[in-house]
């Protein structure tokens, strides 16, 4: 072989091991899981028939509805927490942290609620938010309240606890990452011009950040979507989310039925990142 | 300099970032990955010098089951007796099922309970044990051989109670038989009658009924079990028992039955009475010794660990009886030839009462208790069984004090508890649509 011919064909071989992956890994299972969709099943077998049923069963039933509305309440609130907290986390961060070391220890500890596993995490919550929890305790100490508060575990106010817990480091990393790479002299440019510190915040450092805030929403907002252990174990099994929903059936040998759910929950999780991108234009970070 | 170094920065920290959701991914799945050791590994070296013509000494056997019986313990005194290899695998109730039925060639040996096999015959993935190679088949006890006890209500018992799916009409039949043959599809080694636990101590009086899940004295206090055909049998005997509803048959429910008592349910959820639910064990121990949960549909054992760990915790026995689950083992369709043999000694060895004694000092009930009692103490025997004070403080094969001297099982003797079992954990022909159900009430 020529060293020509080799280097035309370089860059495909290069790209090779990467497209198998990715197709053996990601577009085959995600093909399987479309078509499984259409099959039919009887409890304890799929049967390769081709059938709507399971998709008409989902768009007709209340069910699928409420648990959607019920996700996208979860979504949103678990967003605008991880935002309001990872924001102005990373903003100290980035501009007031001046030493790099230090830097980089803070960001670690950002980290701290992976360094435990994912049961053991949620299992702490229950001496933590309890009714003989640590919480209510000091709450009924103080006289604050006569009664143990329920509502701090087992509850929505729980699942979304633990949720912004879980993901609040998929927001704060790329925020940093775009507030790292902000050009210092664009801020001492808007202060020379007299803008003051939040005329800088929302002028200069919002508009750059932006890129980083898309990122973060589209991780949280995915991971949010397909949740199901946080939902089960804060919410005491008594939350709904799709996730929830998609894990019972498969529990009860339901594949097509949560292949259809997988299917549905894939397109609007899709919508919903296209919606960021659109909002922002993320090449800007990459 | 500064900025490359800023930017190296980013790059570690995305790095960390990305690794961290991948491990985060990753521990969400269980780890399925079979550890397969060599065919033909000695099982037991020491004993090799033996002359011994027994080929099965070459053979692994593999178990799926819960881990309610696959423990390290009875597979070492088993590999130790038989001479043969054996790996067991603890998954949960519904993984168990899942591979079961959808992948064959994972196991030789189906621990799995009885309420699974209307699911699991059809898929046609196990074979039909030959009753004639089982020694002591005929000590069974007869609810499961006969569907008989003594005349006590448990006959009468709805859902899949195990005489009902226990035989199958001939050799390689995919239907169960209504009387005896020679062709069996599980052979029972362990199960109980289960009821709901409360803690004395918070409750405060006694719990007679099952319709007390939905006293309003106890709002927020309770908990159910959150396995649809495990869930809606405790569910059943609620609403029956406070007279808002009455079936046909519980075990077998038609869709108008389904709709109204998972209306009945979704009302009782929104007006707050279920603290949570529960899918595992551990979750319901966590509920109850942390006070979350004062009254809850319970499995045995989850009540001796609450009590193990300081509290008080009664397996209360109730006026409207118990629901019962049974556990035995099948046979894959892959066995075959020493294989097959090796699996035969295995339950002939589990028949005869080692395995029997070691889940009775947890509280199950053995297929032959008069096997188990062999290796038993006296008091042991007397107090799980046959409903006596203990006469000796009563240890777990793991060292774990259960109870103290004196005290007496709740709900009394053998013969009081499983006589009393009035429904079974249940595969119902409308499954799919309890399910649907199921998750509506979820979602509520």
């Amino acid at each position: 072989m020529s060293s020509k011919t080799f280097k035309a064909l370089e860059p495909y071989l290069l790209v090779t091991p990467q497209t198998i992956v990715f197709l053996l890994f990601l577009v085959f299972p995600i093909l399987m899981i479309a078509i499984v969709s259409f099959w039919q099943f009887n409890g304890y077998a799929m049967i390769p028939a081709f059938t709507l049923d399971n998709y008409l069963s989902i768009f007709t039933s209340k069910v699928s509805l409420q648990t959607y509305l019920n996700t996208f309440k979860y979504v949103i609130l678990v967003w605008f927490f991880c935002l309001a907290i990872a924001f102005p986390v990373s903003y100290f961060l980035a501009f007031y942290i001046q030493n790099q070391t230090l830097q980089i220890i803070l960001f670690l500890i950002c980290t701290v609620p992976f360094w435990t596993s994912n049961i053991i995490r949620m299992i702490s919550w229950i001496p933590l938010l309890g009714k003989e929890g640590l919480v209510n305790q000091l709450l009924l100490g103080l006289h604050v309240v006569n009664q143990p508060v329920e509502w701090f575990l087992y509850s929505d106010f729980a699942v979304v606890l633990g949720m912004v817990h879980l993901y609040n480091f998929f927001m704060i990393a790329p925020i940093f990452n775009s507030l790292m790479r902000i050009d210092r002299t664009l801020i001492t440019a808007a202060q020379d011009m007299g803008a003051s510190g939040w005329q800088v915040l929302k002028e200069v450092i919002l508009p750059l950040a932006a890129p980083g805030i898309a990122i973060g929403s589209i991780f949280v907002v995915t991971l949010v979507m397909g949740e199901f252990v946080t939902v089960r174990l804060m919410g005491g099994g008594q939350s709904a989310s799709i996730g929830k929903l998609i894990q019972t059936q498969i529990g009860s040998l339901q594949y097509p039925l949560a292949a259809a759910n997988a299917v549905i929950l894939l397109i609007v999780t899709l919508i919903l990142v296209i919606g960021i991108l659109r909002i922002v234009n993320i090449r800007k970070e990459l | 300099m500064a900025k490359l170094s800023r930017r190296h920065l980013i790059r570690t920290g995305l790095a960390a970032g990305a690794a961290i959701a991948v491990t985060r991914c990753a521990s969400n799945e269980t780890a399925q990955a079979p550890n397969q050791a060599p065919s033909g590994t000695p099982a037991n070296p020491a004993q090799s010098p033996e002359v011994n013509t027994n080929q099965t000494k070459d053979v692994t056997l593999r178990f799926i089951g819960t881990g309610v019986s696959q423990i390290n313990e009875i597979r070492d005194k088993a590999q130790e007796d038989l001479g043969f290899k054996i790996e067991v695998r603890a998954l949960s109730t519904e993984e168990n099922n899942q591979i079961a039925i959808t992948q064959p060639g994972q196991y030789d040996i189906f621990d799995g309970e009885f309420f699974s096999l209307p699911l699991v015959i059809p898929a046609g993935n196990l074979q039909a044990i030959d009753i004639s190679r089982l020694k002591e088949f005929d000590k069974i006890v007869s609810i499961f051989t006969q569907g008989k006890f003594n005349g006590a209500r448990v006959e009468q018992s709805q859902g899949t109670a195990p005489f009902k799916v226990m035989y199958l009409t001939e050799q390689g039949s995919k239907e169960f038989a209504t009387s005896p043959t020679n062709w069996a599809t599980l052979i029972p080694f362990q199960y109980n009658a289960d009821t709901l636990g409360y803690r004395p101590d918070l409750v405060g009086r006694t719990i007679e009924s099952w319709g007390e899940l939905f006293n309003a004295d106890f709002k927020g206090k309770t908990s159910i079990l959150d396995i649809p055909q495990i869930g809606i049998m405790d569910a059943a005997l609620v609403v029956e028992s406070l007279g808002l509803m009455t079936f046909g048959d519980k075990g077998n429910m038609t869709r108008e039955e389904i709709d109204r008592i998972t209306n009945i349910l979704i009302e009782q959820k929104q007006a707050g009475q279920f603290r949570a639910f529960w899918k595992t064990f551990d979750e319901s121990v966590n509920l109850m010794t942390s006070g979350e949960v004062v009254l809850q549909s319970m499995w045995s054992p989850a009540v001796t660990a609450v009590k193990s760990k300081g509290f008080q915790c009664v397996y209360a026995p109730l006026k409207e009886g118990y629901r019962a689950w049974g556990g035995g083992i099948g046979l894959s369709k892959n066995l075959s030839g020493v294989a097959l043999d090796a699996a035969y000694e295995y339950i002939n060895w589990m028949l005869d009462g080692w395995v029997g004694a070691f889940l009775g000092r947890q509280g199950y009930y053995s297929a032959i208790p008069e096997n188990a009692k062999k290796f038993m103490s006296e008091a042991e025997y007397a107090f799980w069984y046959e409903g006596k004070p203990a006469t000796e403080d009563m240890i777990d094969p793991f060292g774990t004090k259960l109870e103290s001297e004196g005290a007496v099982r709740d709900g009394g003797s053998f013969e009081e508890r499983m006589g009393n079992v009035v429904v079974w954990n249940s595969t119902m022909q409308e499954n799919t649509y309890l399910v649907q159900k199921w998750n509506e009430f979820i979602a509520s």
